[in-house]
């Protein structure tokens, strides 16, 4: 199965890597050993009574020459009965251990934040359809910016073990949190904090999407996990911290960009923009993607979406401004600023 | 061999032999004003394959779409309203509704009784069923069906996220049509308990018969559930109320708990009668008694009960309690037990038999080897960590139409082939039988194989379209391609079916050489189905007549 | 060949429809159907009283039970509603001993008391909407509530609407001593109303308060 799995993986040229079976985190590896066992004892019933179905088959099918007297009438067998109801039973017991065990290993209670822990807190907030990441604290430093559609997170190493909690919440409906390569996935219920956790060793891009369906765009709210490593992760920190860009070039589109309804919904730090409901723009141009993992984030593609988003992005919650091409230019020129 | 003695409703039998030739207005008139369970039952039998025509052309709309990454065939909310009615439309008014149509048509004629305990309710049961798909299907004439898909997860369905009307007609069919399928369990409770022939006790009952009792049970305590979930909703979008409506203290989680204490037992509604069938056509196509009765008719109420604990296997990833997981993980696989009591005993029915592998022989065995790997797949799902990476995701999808089309469908299919010459007098097409077989056999294979393995790669269910560097356009290719394959079987079935009643070998009373009741009268049975009700001694009142030196009494 | 039906050993005869009044009988198919659809009834009141529990002191806002639920009012409609219970067994025991005038009257009285019942429950509504504002949608109690107590109501409404009808049919003597199969599974159908409610006031307006 895996080599299959494998195979087929192959088959597709550059194709990207979001096999459950090649985990890179620890509750990823606790679900693909679980599923050896798994596959391994239900392989074995499947060869068996699939066995038996064949052989019966085979052995007692009526031959064109046959008799007309009926075969010898079995009514049951009490002793047997009995013996292909506790194997079974014998067998459930064996998965449910198993299955505890790994249940109790993927399944970790968040801890709370302390000096010193290397441990990062982000909160994912989920909404129709881009996820939005609130980073609260990192090796319990408190941290307080707002980013979308890209999670940075820092590797471990041998010197330190650097776990990412997040504690999932929905804006709106239910989605789910799934980067196969690192866990299981977790529903973000609106109303509720769900928790999951996962660390890497591993640099680079984890890639994944919602797993509920919330709507229109479900198919459209990609997820991009970045690991950086932690001199790289800090770097990050730093340059998220900081207020947005004030490029004096860009000043036109930055009065244009204020004064129109993109602040209603959008975030730019340091800038009059305060909106909640959209992805905070603060940084736009440090995330390598647009519209939740959708397209690369390019001046092409930021001036093909504030033409009209509904273009790119059927359904999507931000309707198209009728800019003037001008207008719109200057927009989009203010927006490649935002590093 | 018939148990016709001395016809005791003379005017009637008189009446029937001297009947002109009716015309299509009268015709029409009697079928629908009938309270006959046989024609009842025909027509929740045409209902549901009508709705299969029509779901089936929703999922190759769906499998069209999914062909390439990035296709547009399809706008993603038309794609959401298609999966959503696909799957609407196969669950409650596919999948029941013929099961219901099967059982009204059986039960009947396999207890030695003259029609079901309340022939009227039976009607309008059948009536409203019907109304009620009609009601959900209204709303694509009301602005789009919904797109909230077939579990209609809260908040979604709440008005600020679903809008239009689609919503309102999608809670109201399946209210309606939930009202249908109460009073069809009614009904099979009472006449099962209540109308038995002489000499049939409770354990004697033909095993169709019995499966179809557990399964009432079954939608009695299950149906009620959802009725009032939907209410809730329609409470939620047309009068202000806030069941679901998380911003004022409703919760999403209370809708997927009084969902899938539904949705769960909801599928064994959709299978156990199915084992009913096989248990009927294995014994008689393998020439041996059933292996074991008693254990599969416990191992039936075991299923039926236990499955009414595993709901919330449905919902590992929502964030309950590590010993919630584990409840309901160890409940959904210690169903499996008694599933695997039933296997065990028919293979050993058919082990030292002389199998003949006529069309419902052979759809049996296809059911046999297709629901031993939905099975598995549902006993991988049930060990909870393993959900967590595969819940939502297309391996889910492959496992539930392994286990709905492996195992109902083919269930089903067997039955249809095996009880269609004593509905029609004619026997179906062997050859077409069997191109329909291997067609549907093979096409199943490429169509849901490959989804576990997108699964395993990442793919979750519900999208509209995928990016194509994920590995995953070939194996939807694959998909499609199978349903391409499957498609023409379900036509060459319609055919045989058709074909059949008019130029079909004609059948006689009892063309397999069964043992079971129905089998006692014409084919077709006469509007009052037996000349006199017969009194019995066992559960093969036929095997007894056939074997007077060797009945089954003796053993029993 | 001709059928030879096998003797009738000391299996138990089932016999459907009419059966002998004697001892420990089994239940006629009618019976089996009013309570095949009693347990879905069963099943859907315990969803909604389900529901009601869960929700029960999770609001934010708004009237609680506490301040709105009046306990005499439901107090006395309950005494009309379990009385009516009692009415409807003695008419049953009429009917049987075959006093057709009699049962009539014990037949009204039930109705009566539900009519006073379904009364009680509409002023009562009509206090909790226009004294204390407590609507459909003002906070989850009123959600909850008014779904749990008008399904209640409904219930006991489409009970009253039966028993009318009845009453019709015995008034004009087509229901008698000698088909008294529809009024034994009414009353059954009545009873559990009662029950249910038992159970909704006991949630209601004593636990939860």
């Amino acid at each position: 199965m895996m080599a299959t799995t494998v195979l087929l993986a192959l088959a597709e040229s550059q194709a990207e890597n979001l096999s459950i079976f090649d985990p890179a985190a620890p509750p990823s590896q606790s679900i693909r050993t679980l599923s050896v066992l798994l596959f391994a004892i239900t392989g074995l019933i499947f060869l068996l009574v699939e066995g038996i179905l064949i052989y019966n088959l085979v052995r007692f099918r009526k031959t064109s020459a046959g008799t007309e007297s009926e075969p010898p009438q079995v009514y049951g067998g009490q002793p047997i009965e009995v013996a292909w109801t506790v194997a079974p039973t014998l067998v459930v017991c064996i998965l449910v251990l198993v299955m505890t065990r790994t249940l109790w290993e993927v399944d970790v209670t968040a801890s709370q934040p302390k000096p010193g822990d290397h441990a990062l807190f982000v909160t994912v907030v989920g909404r129709q359809w881009w996820w939005e990441y609130r980073y609260d604290t990192y090796n319990g430093r408190p941290l307080g910016f707002i980013t979308a559609n890209e999670l940075h997170i820092p590797a471990t190493t041998d010197s330190a073990h650097r776990p990412v909690f997040l504690n999932l919440q929905s804006a709106d409906v239910c989605h789910s949190f799934w980067v196969p390569r690192l866990a299981g996935k977790t529903d973000l219920i609106p109303g509720q904090s769900n928790h999951m956790w996962f660390e890497t060793r591993d640099h680079g891009l984890f890639l994944g999407q919602c797993a509920e369906y919330c709507g229109t765009q479900h198919a459209g709210m990609l997820l991009r996990v970045v690991v950086d490593t932690p001199e790289e992760f800090e770097q990050w920190l730093k340059s998220q911290l900081a207020p947005a860009h004030d490029d004096p070039d860009a000043l036109a589109g930055k009065k244009a960009f204020l004064s129109e309804a993109c602040v209603n919904c959008h975030r730019v730090r340091g800038t009059s923009a305060a909106g909640t409901y959209a992805p905070d723009l603060t940084h736009l141009m440090s995330r390598e993607t647009l519209a939740s993992g959708l397209f690369p984030n390019d001046a092409k593609n930021l001036e093909r979406w504030v033409a009209d988003p509904q273009q790119m992005k059927y359904g999507c919650l931000m309707p198209a401004f009728s800019f003037s091409e001008a207008r719109r230019k200057d927009i989009v020129r203010y927006l490649t600023t935002l590093h | 061999m018939s148990l016709a003695v001395e016809p005791k409703v003379d005017s009637e039998i008189a009446a029937a032999k001297t009947e002109p030739v009716r015309s299509w207005p009268a015709t029409l008139h009697d079928w629908v004003t009938t309270v006959d369970h046989k024609k009842i039952g025909l027509m929740y039998i045409g209902m549901a394959i009508f709705y299969l025509v029509v779901g089936g052309c929703e999922a190759m709309l769906i499998r069209w779409q999914l062909f390439y990454a990035h296709n547009n065939f399809l706008r993603p909310d038309t794609f959401n309203q298609l999966f959503t009615m696909h799957g609407t439309t196969m669950v409650f008014f596919m999948g029941m509704p013929i099961l219901i149509g099967i059982g009204n048509y059986l039960v009947p004629l396999m207890i030695g009784a003259r029609d079901m305990a309340f022939p009227r309710l039976n009607a309008l049961g059948f009536w409203v069923t019907l109304f009620g798909g009609l009601l959900a299907y209204f709303s694509f004439a009301v602005g789009g069906a919904p797109a909230i898909g077939w579990f209609a997860y809260a908040p979604l369905t709440e008005p600020a996220f679903a809008r239009g009307l689609g919503t309102e007609f999608w809670c109201l069919g399946l209210i309606v049509s939930g009202i249908g399928t109460i009073t069809a369990a009614v009904n099979f409770v009472a006449t099962i308990i209540g109308m038995r022939a002489p000499g049939m006790t409770i354990t004697k009952i033909p095993f169709f018969a019995w499966t179809m009792l557990w399964t009432s049970v079954q939608i009695l305590i299950a149906i009620p559930p959802l009725t009032a979930a939907l209410v809730m909703v329609m409470l939620d979008r047309d009068f202000g109320a806030h069941f679901f409506d998380v911003q004022n203290g409703g919760s999403a989680l209370l809708w997927q708990h009084l969902f899938w204490f539904f949705g769960h037992p909801e599928v064994y509604i959709l299978i156990l009668p199915v084992f009913g069938m096989i248990t009927e056509v294995i014994p008689v196509f393998s020439r041996k008694v059933l292996f074991g009765y008693e254990f599969m008719a416990a191992a039936t109420m075991a299923i039926a009960f236990i499955s009414l604990g595993v709901w919330a296997h449905h919902m590992f990833c929502v964030g309950m309690s590590r010993m919630q997981d584990v409840w309901f993980a160890v409940a959904s696989l210690l169903v499996s037990i008694p599933t695997g009591i039933k296997f065990f005993n028919w293979l050993a029915t058919m082990y030292g038999g002389r199998i003949r592998m006529a069309s419902p022989m052979l759809f049996a065995c296809g059911f046999l080897s297709m629901f031993l790997i939905g099975g598995l797949t549902g006993i991988m799902l049930a060990a909870a960590p393993f959900d967590f990476q595969l819940s939502d995701s297309y391996f889910v999808v492959g496992h539930f139409h392994w286990v709905l089309i492996g195992g109902t469908l083919f269930g089903t299919f067997a039955g249809i082939h095996y009880w269609y010459p004593k509905v029609t007098g004619r026997m179906l097409s062997e050859r077409l039988a069997r191109w329909q077989f291997w067609l549907l056999y093979i096409g199943f294979f490429v169509t849901f194989g490959p989804m576990h393995i997108s699964g395993f790669l990442g793919m979750p269910r519900r999208i509209y379209t995928y990016e194509p560097s994920r590995g995953w356009e070939f194996l939807n290719q694959l998909t499609t391609i199978g349903a391409l394959i499957q498609a023409p079987s379900f036509a060459i079935f319609v055919w045989n079916v058709v074909w059949s009643y008019f130029k079909g070998r004609p059948a006689g009373d009892d063309p397999w050489d069964a043992w079971t009741l129905e089998w006692g009268t014409s084919s077709p049975p006469p509007s009052y189905n037996f000349a006199s009700i017969p009194t019995v001694r066992s559960r093969r009142p036929l095997w007894d007549l056939k074997h007077p030196d060797d009945p089954d009494w003796k053993y029993e | 060949m001709s059928a030879s039906q096998p003797a009738l050993s000391s299996a138990t005869a089932i016999p459907g429809g009419h059966s002998a009044h004697a001892g420990a009988k089994p239940l006629t198919a009618s019976q089996w159907g009013m309570l095949a659809f009693l347990l879905s009834e069963v099943a859907f009141f315990t969803t909604l009283i389900v529901v009601y529990i869960s929700y029960l002191h999770r609001d934010r806002v708004g009237p609680t039970p506490r301040e709105t639920l009046s306990l005499p009012l439901v107090i006395g409609t309950t005494i009309c509603l379990l009385s009516s219970s009692v009415a409807i067994h003695l008419a049953g025991m009429a009917l049987e001993r075959q006093r057709q005038r009699l049962f009539c009257c014990w037949w009204a009285l039930t109705i009566a008391l539900g009519v006073a019942f379904l009364a009680g429950t509409i002023y009562e509504w009509h206090d909790l909407i226009e004294v204390h504002g407590l609507t459909i949608g003002r906070n989850l109690f009123g959600t909850t509530y008014y779904t749990l107590v008008g399904f209640h109501g409904l219930h006991v409404t489409i009970g009253v609407i039966t028993m009318l009808i009845v009453l019709g049919l015995a008034l004009g003597r087509r229901v008698t001593h000698a088909n008294q199969i529809g009024v034994e599974l009414v009353s059954w159908y009545w009873h559990f109303v009662d029950v249910v409610w038992v159970f909704v006031f006991s949630i209601v307006y004593l636990f939860g308060r």
